[in-house]
């Protein structure tokens, strides 16, 4: 009975939605407020509906429903009760559930935090979201429904959760990262509405900014703990592994940047708008994009779930429509959009139009590289892949480039900005960092790197030049401190952001380039050098865990004499599955991890392990980490909530005039 | 901006959709299986039911289907219907994988038994000579004893209409 409440509230979502894209814009079209109301109640309406649709969906893992066949696949007596909350984004059904609550839940904050802007605009934009929340809805009710049951013969036990995904990481990497490309939705219903209103000037784009920049930071932070996710429990110790998937993810990242940085001269000096506009269109479409390549399995992947061709004809009509339909109306209006203002060769907007250029260079070649298999296969060329060499090459030279640009551009004031003075502070930058740079190598073990010695000056150089416009601008405001407080927060989340790509820059360069790596036989009793330190290994046991069977062995590790560490990492048997799985035992450190990780049992007691040292690799995430944090302190700038009376009072002007 | 240009997005989208077309109807989980064409592996197993031992020249000899299943697979019950349905039609023989003869012959009981023959394998030896990769993985062997087609997952109307029914009219 209680999954029937779940398919109904799911059923009346998809009611509401239909109604959601329809009457707003009839109202608009028409000009009847009536209907425009409409659109607020509606969005909250279709929010609440899918947050019982939902609720019902965890309430049926937490009650071990198996006569729910989405239940019965992936949840099982002996699962602990927090990944049975998980389990229910585990796999298909329930992650476009889980999309599906959070595309409603972005238009209940639009609808919430809207008041600022005009009501016909509000309602055209939760309209476009409601258009989107149709085809999603419709696509689980008609293709691949969670509350499809097994009646009357419900299984006892269920076939538990794939145990790749029975990991913290799991809980909030999905979250995370469907709130940065749901919205990324905003965004792009912001453009829409821009679009069909006609009024194309660059206000869309100062309404839609803050939405951007919080999609941004989530898609950042989802990524990041994807990536974090794979380099502990996939047992290889990758963090990037260059799959369809991750791509998937990465594309509308680096499209979702360069909208970040069109926008702000969009609504700063009213340039760029058509390739703003397009810009929006791009990222949510990349998204979709994304979600058609991993849900109907046209490219394979490590992350393989399961593949359904009807599914797939059914998203890439969607795709067709959503994208398509948009690219058409783009193509219509965007002509007609002028642009007022002109800007010197060097300024602000030469700057941030070269971090356009780079950024879609590489959301491009990104796109390239993942399709290429399928474009080969859809010719008849056989089954090829493009693997990490493909992505390297082209991906760290282009990041460099960018990175260049990145110390210059800050500084750089708006329309002609050619006074070298200006620039005077990042010639001393520049050879303090050619010097580190050239230098840090020679410090480590092991061979000279010059691909080192290139990324650290590279990530060194962005650090120290976020620093000087740091000191400069604070500077203006008379010194750090009190007036601290009345730099924009704006360009503390700049800062924060950029100085975190450094941070995360090298730590990348330091774990491609300086991870000390082996692997090795060893037995209770046996004792490896690793780094400085000796680790032995103590014990083998087996461990009864609550769903798995698990090998675990014991290693000290000691510095010279003293013990400074004992891990034990494990290899799982999961008991319903008969998955076997790695879970890596892991120090973290401020300048390195130690990863120990147990391979194949070789008989006589003895097992292949693992040894890693990997410099610097926690960096990668605290660098995403504060480029995330970065776009959360933005948008908390006092010109967003000081816009709410100022709207008003423009709007009064307005309809004076009118 | 100029007038043509701002259709050229449109235009790129309009090639992509093409190969996604395409591409929807190229299954990337088709594996060409090695035993394809090859007889069944030789093995010597005993049957679930009877106990009598099995061996490869005691399977039927006109078209068959080799069905891997186990108690713990949930998409096994979910195909076994269809598969009782089947068995009308032509023989089934099940491959019990990895299980436990007191699980294998509850579930047995409690969902019906169409099987013609029942080969219990519980250290999944045979299994491993099939290349399963997990349950239920089903395969089209002919009147000769050589595999004609191998189904990774769910056996429904669906991949009857699409994949045995075309190659069961080829082979008779």
């Amino acid at each position: 009975m209680i999954p029937e409440i779940g398919h109904f509230a799911l059923v009346l979502a998809f009611g509401v939605s239909i109604c959601l894209a329809v009457f707003p814009l009839y109202g608009y079209l028409t000009n009847q407020n009536g209907f425009c109301a409409t659109a607020k109640p509606l969005a909250l309406l279709q929010g609440f509906a899918l947050a019982v649709s939902f609720g019902v969906l965890m309430y049926g893992f937490l009650a071990h429903d198996f006569s729910v066949k989405y239940v019965a696949d992936n949840s099982n007596l002996d699962l602990p009760w927090y990944f049975r909350m998980s389990a229910v984004w585990g796999a298909h059904e329930g992650s476009l559930l889980l999309w599906a609550l959070i595309l409603a839940f972005w238009g209940v904050a639009v609808a919430l935090f809207s008041r600022g802007i005009p009501d016909h605009m509000s309602a055209l934009v939760l309209s476009v979201m409601g258009m989107i929340s149709v085809g999603f809805l419709a696509f689980m009710l008609f293709t691949s429904n969670p509350f499809v049951r097994i009646l009357p013969f419900a299984p006892g036990n269920g076939a538990d959760l794939n145990p790749l995904l029975q990991d913290p990481g799991l809980i909030f990497h999905p979250p995370m990262l469907y709130m940065g490309y749901v919205g990324l939705s905003v965004a792009f219903a912001f453009a829409m509405a821009s679009l069909i209103s006609g009024k194309l000037d660059s206000t869309w784009a100062r309404w839609s900014r803050p939405w951007t920049t919080v999609a941004w930071a989530f898609l950042t932070l989802g990524i990041a703990l994807g990536s974090w996710w794979a380099y502990y429990e996939l047992g290889w110790g990758g963090w990037w592994f260059w799959d369809p998937v991750e791509n998937a993810s990465l594309i509308p990242w680096l499209v979702a940047t360069a909208l970040m940085h069109s926008l702000a001269v969009t609504e700063k000096r009213g340039l760029f708008r058509s390739w703003t506009l397009l810009l929006a269109i791009a990222a949510f479409s990349l998204s979709l994009l994304g979600t058609f390549l991993v849900r109907s399995g046209v490219l394979t992947s490590v992350h393989a779930f399961a593949n359904d061709p009807e599914r797939g004809v059914f998203i890439l009509g969607f795709l067709i429509v959503v994208i398509g339909g948009s690219l058409t109306l783009y193509a219509v209006r965007a002509s007609k959009v002028s642009e007022p203002g002109e800007f010197g060769w060097i300024s602000r907007e030469s700057f941030l139009l070269f971090n356009n250029l780079m950024l879609t260079v590489m959301a491009v070649s990104v796109l390239l590289g993942t399709l290429y298999p399928l474009l080969v296969d859809a010719v008849g060329g056989g089954k090829v892949s493009v693997g990490p060499p493909f992505f390297n090459a082209v991906f760290v030279p282009l990041t460099a480039i960018l990175v260049s640009g990145m110390a210059f551009g800050p500084l750089a004031k708006w329309r002609q900005s050619d006074d070298p003075k200006l620039y005077r502070p990042l010639i001393v930058t520049l050879i303090v960092s050619v010097l580190v740079g050239l230098v840090w190598p020679s410090v480590l073990d092991g061979n000279y790197s010059i691909g080192t010695a290139l990324g650290v000056t590279l990530a060194l150089w962005l650090a120290i030049a976020t620093g000087v416009d740091f000191v400069k601008k604070v500077g203006l405001y008379g010194g750090l401190g009190a007036t601290f407080a009345r730099v924009e927060r704006g360009m503390i989340g700049m800062w924060l952001a950029h100085f975190g790509l450094a941070v995360m820059i090298f730590g990348v360069v330091m774990v491609e380039n300086h991870t000390e790596h082996r692997d090795l036989r060893m037995g209770v009793g046996d004792t490896q050098q690793l780094g400085n330190y000796d680790v032995r290994m103590t014990d083998l046991a087996v461990i009864n865990g609550p769903n798995y069977v698990a090998d675990q062995a014991t290693f000290e590790i000691y510095q010279g004499e003293t013990l400074y560490k004992t891990v034990t990492p494990q290899k799982r048997r999961y008991n319903a599955s008969g998955m076997v799985m790695t879970e890596a035992a892991i120090d973290s450190g401020f300048t390195r991890d130690l990863y120990i990780a147990m391979g194949e049992p070789l008989g006589e007691g003895d097992w292949a392990v693992r040894l890693s040292v990997k410099p610097f690799v926690d960096w990668i995430w605290a660098g995403a980490f504060l480029m995330g944090l970065g776009g959360f302190v933005s948008i908390t700038d006092k010109r967003y909530r000081k816009r709410i009376k100022e709207e008003k009072a423009e709007a009064a002007v307005e309809g004076a005039t009118a | 901006m100029n007038r043509l240009m701002v259709w050229l997005p449109l235009g790129v989208f309009a090639i992509l959709v093409g190969f996604f077309f395409k591409g929807l109807t190229l299954d990337p989980t088709e594996q060409p299986s090695a035993l394809i064409g090859q007889p069944v592996p030789a093995f010597e197993l005993p049957d679930l039911n009877t106990g009598q031992l099995l061996s490869r020249d005691m399977l039927p000899k006109e078209p068959f289907l080799l069905n891997v299943w186990a108690s713990w697979c949930i998409t096994c019950q979910v195909e076994h219907p269809y598969l009782t349905k089947l068995s009308e039609q032509m023989p089934v023989v099940g491959l019990n994988y990895k299980d436990t003869e007191t699980a294998a012959k509850n579930w047995l009981q409690k969902l019906g038994d169409p099987y013609a023959l029942q080969i219990f394998d519980p250290t999944g030896r045979l299994g491993l000579d099939l290349g399963v990769a997990g349950a239920p993985e089903t395969f089209l062997v002919d009147a000769n004893g050589v595999i004609q087609l191998r189904i990774q997952g769910e056996v429904n109307d669906r991949v009857f209409a699409q994949k045995i029914q075309p190659m069961l009219e080829t082979i008779q």
